[in-house]
């Protein structure tokens, strides 16, 4: 069943070119990849371009340094500055289309959509004002849960085992942060249980897929429901009660760390933050050098990829996996501490609202790497951002549209419409030794 | 706190393998005879075969077993989070008897008004023997739980449907939720005579859903997209949809500056019984098309298509089937039920889209699915025990306060054991049944 699935989720070549659906159909050969995704970013460009143009008022879009309309700012004529990118964004598209390039596909590739996202920014902010230092660090701050639980997501599905329960993960950890962060008044010790509430889902996951060999997407989804009713019934019975000594944990402090949180935008967005950030930062370098540098790296991918082939040069295939669903587990716990001790300040019923399952997505969209998931996790956060930004600023674009970018980004991604992601080998398929 | 207890019961290492990758579907859907399946051979009498298949790891012991673990860590969620409960446990050693009666007490409490909630309420028996009380408060439990049961009875055919394809539709939710959102705008937005409105808005919603379960399916019949990524992807996008549709001018309820939309026109509405019984037609639909499903899935060739490309898809593909065309039209189908139970919800007990209109009956739909073993009866019967759950829940809320997410927690630990048997039967020491047929696991990734 699992081989024969496998094969079914990873068709020939022959089908996948037959079978993309690109807005031309031209014989394959001609239409490669870089060709298809040329046509895609002119066609961007030009909605850009002669939609958003005419749509724009002719005002000054203002990008400010400082937090308020006033002071240094980057400024451009809204109009001048939507057509402009936007006509960046065609010539870059033309550039994929005609085939030159071709070394640099991927740099010719962002300039085309970075040119469209700017493009689609002077449009809004003409007339007004964006505050990039608040909507970078807005940005940084969104993607900090969801870095921490895509890379739980990674350390699992690179051993092997699916974690879908991501969000169960970050409702127990903020659960348990809110919980025991109140009682001991210690943030320290809230963010300690958070851990423990993420290792508390991940080894139930961990023992029922790996040695109990259930399905591991169903038990992730269960799992979810299972944190979402647990921590609310207790939520209710607690919190809700006496709110006092169950839920007002303390908040965790902002360090500054001065000198460089002086430099202009990057200080203050990345050095005058709380531990959680860092901490996030931190760990997708460590775990891109660990997985890709050390030992336990390779014999990780090993069992991910080809876990009879590494169980028979000696590698403890389940023992790992193990392991590395508990890491994963105290890294969302961590993640899911994200949403009581630093943005909301208490617990609350299904908090996390589905935040776990945008970290899903930006695990996928970064291809199951550390430093794209970070990039996938950026791009998520940006997102909500400046979907809270346009819905304040009353624009005619609804908010709701901006936070669907993150899932319709990974449809098209595992649909290989750009580009072509690939899950480990061996994902989601229990060991069985034989 | 149960779930460690395996890892400290002994276990005999050689069972587990064997017990577990027993294929998942069969093409054979005869409901494993759970007790009197075996002929009685050298000469044992029925009852001692009846009894030792009694302790044996078939479905009907290990579900009931399954419900009972649930109800156990269920009783000990509600003493460990009730302080007055908790406070006789800190003398537990000098008058042990204190805290045992509060336990018993508080957990017998629950669970009878969990009970007198879902089926019948003595009381209000009692009441309509002597003439206080009306025949409407006798039924009334009963009421309840089939009205929460059939909207669960459509999104579990969806996802059993698509388990026995191979496919695995997380995404009947996303599903359920287009499908209210289209019933809910044929039915108000439609002018039609009474019947046909309900029969457009049912197949609006229908439609709808089938829409969103054509996208997965295309996607990975043509690019070998995952069907589990694409579904939950899906299930946020429809949510945001709805949240951004129900703010629309025309679709708002006029006055309203919540989210809220104009309600269902009262043609469109599925006939209830009226007054407090608030059971509707939704549940007669629910069993017929529970025939229709179990009535595709064994009798039609769409159905032993979708099955053998379900067990093994080169063979089938050998065999001259198109895996392609199967997956989209099996998602097409799946959606469409879910569609329809999101249609039921709205039409049914909602009348008005709201954000939470669908609840969670996608992914209660897909527990309800894996409870009844992915076959249609089965699946009826998992979603009136969800249904029971739910409507007792509510009682138990009133009248115990117990939060109702207490039965969120019985739903999913209830699941957990389910798809877990080698669990199970580790915990009671079961013996391995004769029909090898619990490995309920799909065990495949993306």
């Amino acid at each position: 069943m699992s081989t024969t699935e496998q094969s079914e989720s990873q068709p020939s070549p022959t089908t996948a070119t037959a079978a993309n659906p690109t807005p031309t159909t031209a014989p394959a050969r001609f239409w490669d990849r870089q060709r298809r995704l040329g046509v895609g970013v002119v066609l961007i460009g030009l909605i850009a371009t002669v939609v958003f143009g005419p749509l724009a008022p002719s005002k000054t879009a203002r990008f400010t340094l400082s937090e308020d309309a006033a002071g240094a700012a980057l400024s451009i004529n809204g109009q001048l500055g939507t057509i402009l990118f936007g006509l960046v964004a065609v010539v870059a598209g033309g550039v994929l289309l005609a085939g030159l390039a071709r070394r640099f596909q991927t740099t010719v590739l962002s300039l085309g959509i970075l040119g469209f996202v700017l493009s689609f920014l002077c449009w809004q902010v003409a007339g007004k004002f964006l505050p990039l230092v608040d909507t970078a660090s807005g940005t940084l701050q969104l993607a900090v849960p969801l870095v921490l639980g895509a890379l739980a997501g990674v350390l699992g599905e690179r051993s092997g085992v699916v974690n879908v329960a991501i969000e169960g993960q970050f409702l127990m950890g903020a659960f348990g942060a809110a919980l025991v962060g109140t009682m001991a008044t210690s943030v320290w010790l809230g963010l300690f249980s958070a851990a423990i509430g993420g290792v508390l889902i991940a080894a139930i996951l961990a023992v029922l897929a790996i040695r109990y060999l259930v399905d591991q997407v169903v038990v992730g989804i269960v799992l979810n429901l299972l944190a979402l009713g647990m921590t609310g019934f207790l939520y209710e019975r607690l919190m809700q009660t006496d709110a006092q000594s169950y839920n007002q944990p303390p908040r965790m402090p902002e360090w500054r760390i001065p000198g460089l949180a002086d430099i202009p935008v990057v200080g203050p967005v990345l050095f005058d933050t709380n531990l959680l950030v860092w901490l996030a930062l931190i760990l997708v370098f460590v775990i891109h050098f660990a997985l890709t540098r050390t030992r336990w790296g390779l014999r990780t991918r090993a069992v991910g990829e080809h876990p009879t082939a590494a169980d028979t040069v000696g590698i403890r295939v389940r023992g790992l996996r193990y392991l590395n669903v508990l890491l994963g587990g105290v890294i969302a716990g961590a993640g899911g501490a994200y949403f009581t001790l630093v943005a909301t300040g208490s617990f609350n019923k299904n908090m996390t609202a589905g935040a776990g399952f945008i970290a899903l997505a930006a695990l996928i969209f970064g291809r199951w790497t550390p430093f794209g998931a970070l990039g996938a996790a950026l791009f998520f956060g940006f997102a909500q951002k400046l979907a809270t930004y346009l819905s304040v600023a009353g624009s005619s674009v609804p908010s709701q549209f901006l936070n669907m970018l993150p899932y319709l980004a990974t449809i098209i991604a595992v649909a290989g419409l750009v580009g072509r992601v690939r899950a480990p080998a061996a994902d989601g398929q229990p060991y069985i030794k034989s | 706190m149960t779930t460690d207890e395996p890892a400290g019961t002994p276990r005999e290492p050689a069972d587990e393998p064997a017990a577990e990758p027993a294929a998942a579907i069969s093409l054979q859907d005869k409901p494993a005879a759970p007790t009197a399946g075996e002929k009685p051979d050298n000469g044992d009498s029925f009852m001692s075969v009846f009894l030792r298949n009694l302790w044996s790891a078939n479905t009907v012991t290990v579900t009931v077993l399954s419900v009972l673990l649930a109800m156990v860590i269920g009783a000990i969620l509600i003493i460990v989070s009730d302080p007055a409960v908790l406070d006789t446990f800190s003398y537990l050693t000098a008058r042990p008897g204190d805290a045992l009666n509060a336990s018993w007490t508080v957990v017998s409490n629950a669970y009878a008004d969990l009970f007198k909630g879902a089926i019948i309420d003595p009381a209000a028996v009692t009441a309509w023997a002597n003439g206080t009380g009306t025949w409407r408060q006798v039924v009334f439990p009963i009421s309840e739980t089939l009205t929460y049961a059939a909207p669960l009875v459509f999104t579990g055919l969806s996802v059993a449907l698509a388990f026995r394809g191979g496919l695995f539709n997380i995404g009947g939710q996303g599903q359920a939720v287009v499908g209210t959102i289209c019933a809910a705008l044929a039915g108000f937005l439609l002018p039609l005579p009474p019947v046909i409105h309900l029969i457009a808005a049912l197949a609006a919603g229908l439609l709808g859903g089938a829409l969103w379960g054509f996208v997965p399916g295309i996607l990975k019949a043509r690019t070998g997209a995952h069907e589990v990524i694409v579904t939950i992807m899906l299930n946020y996008t429809a949510n945001l949809f709805l949240s951004w549709l129900i703010l629309q001018k025309g679709i708002q309820q006029s006055g309203r500056s919540d989210a809220i939309s104009e309600p269902v026109d009262s043609s469109a509405q599925l006939p209830a019984v009226g007054g407090e019984v608030r059971v509707n037609l939704g549940i007669v639909l629910a069993v017929l098309v529970t025939a229709a499903v179990a009535w595709l899935l064994n009798r039609s060739a769409f159905g032993f298509e979708l099955r053998a490309v379900g067990a093994n898809p080169p063979a089938a593909r050998t065999a001259g089937i198109s895996v392609a065309r199967t997956y989209t039209l099996l998602m097409v189908t799946a959606g469409g039920l879910a569609g329809l139970g999101g249609a039921t919800q709205v039409l049914g007990t909602a009348h008005a889209l709201t954000t939470q209109v669908a609840g969670n009956i996608g992914f209660d739909g897909l527990l309800v699915a894996l409870l009844g073993r992915n076959r249609p009866w089965g699946t009826l019967a998992a979603a009136i025990l969800f249904g029971a759950l739910r409507a007792g829940g509510n009682r138990m809320q009133s009248f115990s306060s117990i939060s109702l997410e207490l039965v969120t927690v019985l739903q999913a630990l209830i699941v957990i054991f389910i798809a877990a048997p080698a669990l199970v039967k580790a915990i009671f020491h079961l013996r391995a049944a004769r029909s090898a047929r619990l490995g309920a696991s799909m065990a495949k990734g993306w």
